[in-house]
């Protein structure tokens, strides 16, 4: 990793962050990254934190669809996909909840409120929140799944009359691994919001749910033929938590899940995402569930 | 120029003598010339400063696993068929630096400083090659993204195509469309026209560039008889091909992810990654992060990768393709059945480099044969 290379006359502050060959021809170069500066850093779990972004060196804003993603870039460390977990509403701050699982992420985990990161993005395809108006909606999350999903409820709160029933069915290890906490209790406690939690296993002083997700989404609370349900967590969640929205009656059209796969580039060029015909970076990594139905079936694809 | 096989509509004819200058004169123009040449007993693609560097009078016997250089009974410069490398070394390079970042503060500032475009001119590519070029500028500008630094070489280069006067053991262009002759994409075309007459090159014009190179030589046109010698070369190539991609594979393979033709090719298969780095199209690639020793001057590079790796597909908790099987079905449906879907054609030219250069001969015509054959 920390090889020596050979340092380059250094450019003058000023310089414009773009190739000298060319680039004004071909356009930008989608490989570099902006800088952007960490404004909060907010420790969320043991492992997991939150950081909000703004451009170093600029004020523009980044728009994005929910549940799209940025590669994050560690000065040194290299680059990870990250969703974005803010509020579309506001694409002035750039949020990201991370979990530090490896080199990058703990790279990331060591950076103060004012260090600066390097940015790429926003990449992939967004939930359908637009298709969704007039459904019924449900969201099945598990573990971190909840961040690339939480963009999409802020959407659907920020426009609630434009949907039906809305239900948030949340499940994490421990009570401890529960994202998010205050804003579940908060939207829990809205009329217009099914909000369900429930721990693969109960520590403390639990009162809630114990069991698996998917035992939520067998309770109901929507009306399974007017239903667009989004979904995101570990792969094995997702299939148990699609079989048990299909039992309910929810058609593979209106399942949306968001795929993990490794990626170094997210944009197509590295061939690391794939899976069958689909770059997940670009073609995902939200994918209608009837699209990948057939692949998902298949082990080591 | 997409010229009918039989009828080019520009062309010339050159002795073999004027590739020399013909080499000079893209010099001339500023042009860095790469073509073959035979290093540690194979062809492959570098510097040419003179037409005497070309193989002149060899010829490769290719088969599964195997490669070997033979003297050939005639002179000819262009009777070896594909080596080890592609073109893809140089307009997409095995190991290239994106961008170099200083650290500023508590922040950094992202620099760049990549040498001028190469301006390449490429001496000897095949029909397949051009295709694999093609298909290869479809990966790297794919609508909603590009990358600059691929675009700006391929614009700069020049290309040299040269019609093949014998398939290689291992080929299989005629039945992957791509091939023998060259038929567009080049600047200029060469067919050796060799036998106890004459020694001479017809060349066919494929842009104003490739006209404006041919001006600066001593040529006469070509006549209906140069053509008729042209064609011959050009069928005899085409009738000698030996193998052939069995029609209907993208659909095969889709519908038969789990054959177990995948396990027994998963035993014998080594995962070495040889098929992915010959092959011309193939593109994957990873990213390597370095420092300098004081930690102040960070780069990020982009190096060839292989899907046959268990790093390839790693995501926290494992990687997904932990089986040999898995990384083989990987390789050989992306290349001939998901292409399709991505970029619009088969992501395979039959050049045969993944069969000659796999050190177990395993050979993807037979294993899609393989497939068909066996309930597919
Ligand atoms: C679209 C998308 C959105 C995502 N959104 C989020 C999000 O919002 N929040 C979040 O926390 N995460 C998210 N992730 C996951 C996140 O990208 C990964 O957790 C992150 O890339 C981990 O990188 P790392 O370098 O920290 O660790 P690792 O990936 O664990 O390690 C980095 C490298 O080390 C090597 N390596 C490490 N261990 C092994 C091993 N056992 N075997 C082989 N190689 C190994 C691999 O080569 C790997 O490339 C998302 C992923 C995707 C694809
Ligand atoms: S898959 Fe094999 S035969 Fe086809 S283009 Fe690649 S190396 Fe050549
Ligand atoms: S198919 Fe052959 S060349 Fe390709 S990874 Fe397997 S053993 Fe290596
Ligand atoms: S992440 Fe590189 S191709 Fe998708």
């Amino acid at each position: 990793m920390a090889s020596t290379v050979d340092p380059l006359p250094a450019l003058s502050e000023h310089a414009p962050r773009v190739r000298e060959d060319s680039s004004d021809f071909f356009g930008a170069d989608p490989m570099l990254p902006a800088p952007y500066r960490i404004h909060k850093r907010r420790q969320e779990l043991s492992d997991t934190f939150t950081l909000e972004l703004a451009p170093a060196d600029s004020s523009r804003s980044l728009a994005f669809g929910p549940g799209q993603f940025n590669m994050l870039y560690a000065f040194g460390a290299g680059e990870a996909p990250v969703s974005i977990s803010g509020n579309p509403a506001n694409p002035a701050t750039l949020v990201h909840t991370i979990r530090a699982v490896g080199p990058v992420t703990e790279a990331l985990w060591d950076l103060k409120s004012g260090d600066v990161l390097g940015v790429r993005g926003p990449f992939g395809a967004a939930w359908p929140v637009a298709e969704a108006e007039g459904s019924d909606v449900v969201i099945v999350a598990g573990g971190i799944g909840l961040a690339p999903l939480r963009p999409a409820i802020y959407h659907v709160l920020n426009q609630r009359e434009k949907y039906g029933s809305v239900c948030i069915y949340y499940g994490a290890r421990t009570p401890a691994d529960i994202l998010y906490r205050s804003e579940l209790e908060k939207w829990r406690g809205q009329f217009d919001l099914t909000v369900d939690v429930t721990v693969d296993r109960a520590t403390g002083k639990w009162s809630g749910k114990v069991g698996v997700v998917t035992r939520l989404v067998a309770r109901g609370g929507f009306d399974p033929s007017q239903t667009v349900a989004l979904v995101c967590g570990p792969e094995i969640m997702m299939r148990y938590a699609v079989k048990s929205l299909k039992q309910q009656g929810v058609a593979n059209d209106r399942i949306y899940v968001s795929m993990e796969r490794n990626m170094k580039c997210a944009v197509g060029f590295c061939g690391h995402c794939q899976l069958g015909p689909y770059f997940i970076c670009r073609d995902g990594p939200v994918l209608r569930f009837d699209r990948i139905e057939p692949l998902f079936e298949i082990r080591e694809l | 120029m997409t010229a009918a096989p039989s009828s080019p509509t520009a062309s010339a004819i050159l002795d073999s003598a004027e590739l020399d200058r013909l080499i000079a004169g893209l010099s001339g123009e500023g042009y860095q010339v790469i073509g073959p040449t035979i290093r540690d007993g194979a062809v492959v693609y570098e510097p040419l400063q003179t037409a005497a560097a070309l193989p002149w009078g060899w010829a490769d016997r290719q088969d599964g696993g195997s490669y070997r250089l033979v003297k050939s009974e005639r002179n000819a410069a262009f009777d070896h068929v594909v080596g080890p490398q592609s073109w893809k070394r140089y307009l997409y390079p095995p190991v290239q630096r994106l961008w170099q970042a200083q650290r500023r503060g508590r922040g950094f500032l992202g620099v760049t400083r990549n040498p001028p475009t190469p301006h390449y001119a490429f001496f000897g590519v095949r029909s397949c090659e051009l295709h694999a070029i093609q298909i290869q500028d479809r990966v790297f500008n794919n609508g909603a993204f590009a990358d600059p630094g691929y675009l700006a070489r391929r614009a700069a280069a020049f290309i040299v195509a040269v019609n093949c006067a014998r398939p290689a053991g291992a080929c299989f262009c005629a039945s992957m469309n791509t091939g023998p002759r060259a038929s567009e994409g080049f600047d200029l075309a060469l067919t050796e026209l060799l036998d106890s007459e004459r020694h001479e090159f017809l060349v066919e014009v494929g842009s104003a560039k490739g006209a404006a190179i041919l001006g600066c030589l001593s040529y006469r046109p070509a006549g209906d008889s140069d053509i008729k010698a042209a064609q011959t070369v050009w069928d005899a190539a085409a009738n000698a091909m030996g193998r052939t991609m069995p029609a209907g594979v993208e659909t095969l393979l889709k519908h038969n992810l789990e054959h177990p033709r995948w396990d027994e090719v998963g035993q014998r298969c080594l995962n070495c990654g040889n098929c992915t780095l010959v092959c011309p199209t193939c593109f994957c690639t990873t990213m390597e992060d370095v420092t300098d020793l004081t930690g102040r001057t960070a780069e990020r590079w982009r190096k060839w990768d292989s899907c046959f790796t268990l790093d390839f597909s790693y995501i926290h908790g494992g990687s997904i393709r932990r089986d040999s099987r898995s990384r083989y079905r990987q390789w050989l449906t992306h290349k001939l059945a998901n292409w399709h879907d991505q970029f619009g054609s088969s992501g395979c030219v039959g050049c045969g480099r993944c069969i000659t250069w796999c050190p177990v001969g395993i050979d993807i015509t037979e294993e899609a044969r393989a497939i068909r054959d066996n309930g597919g």
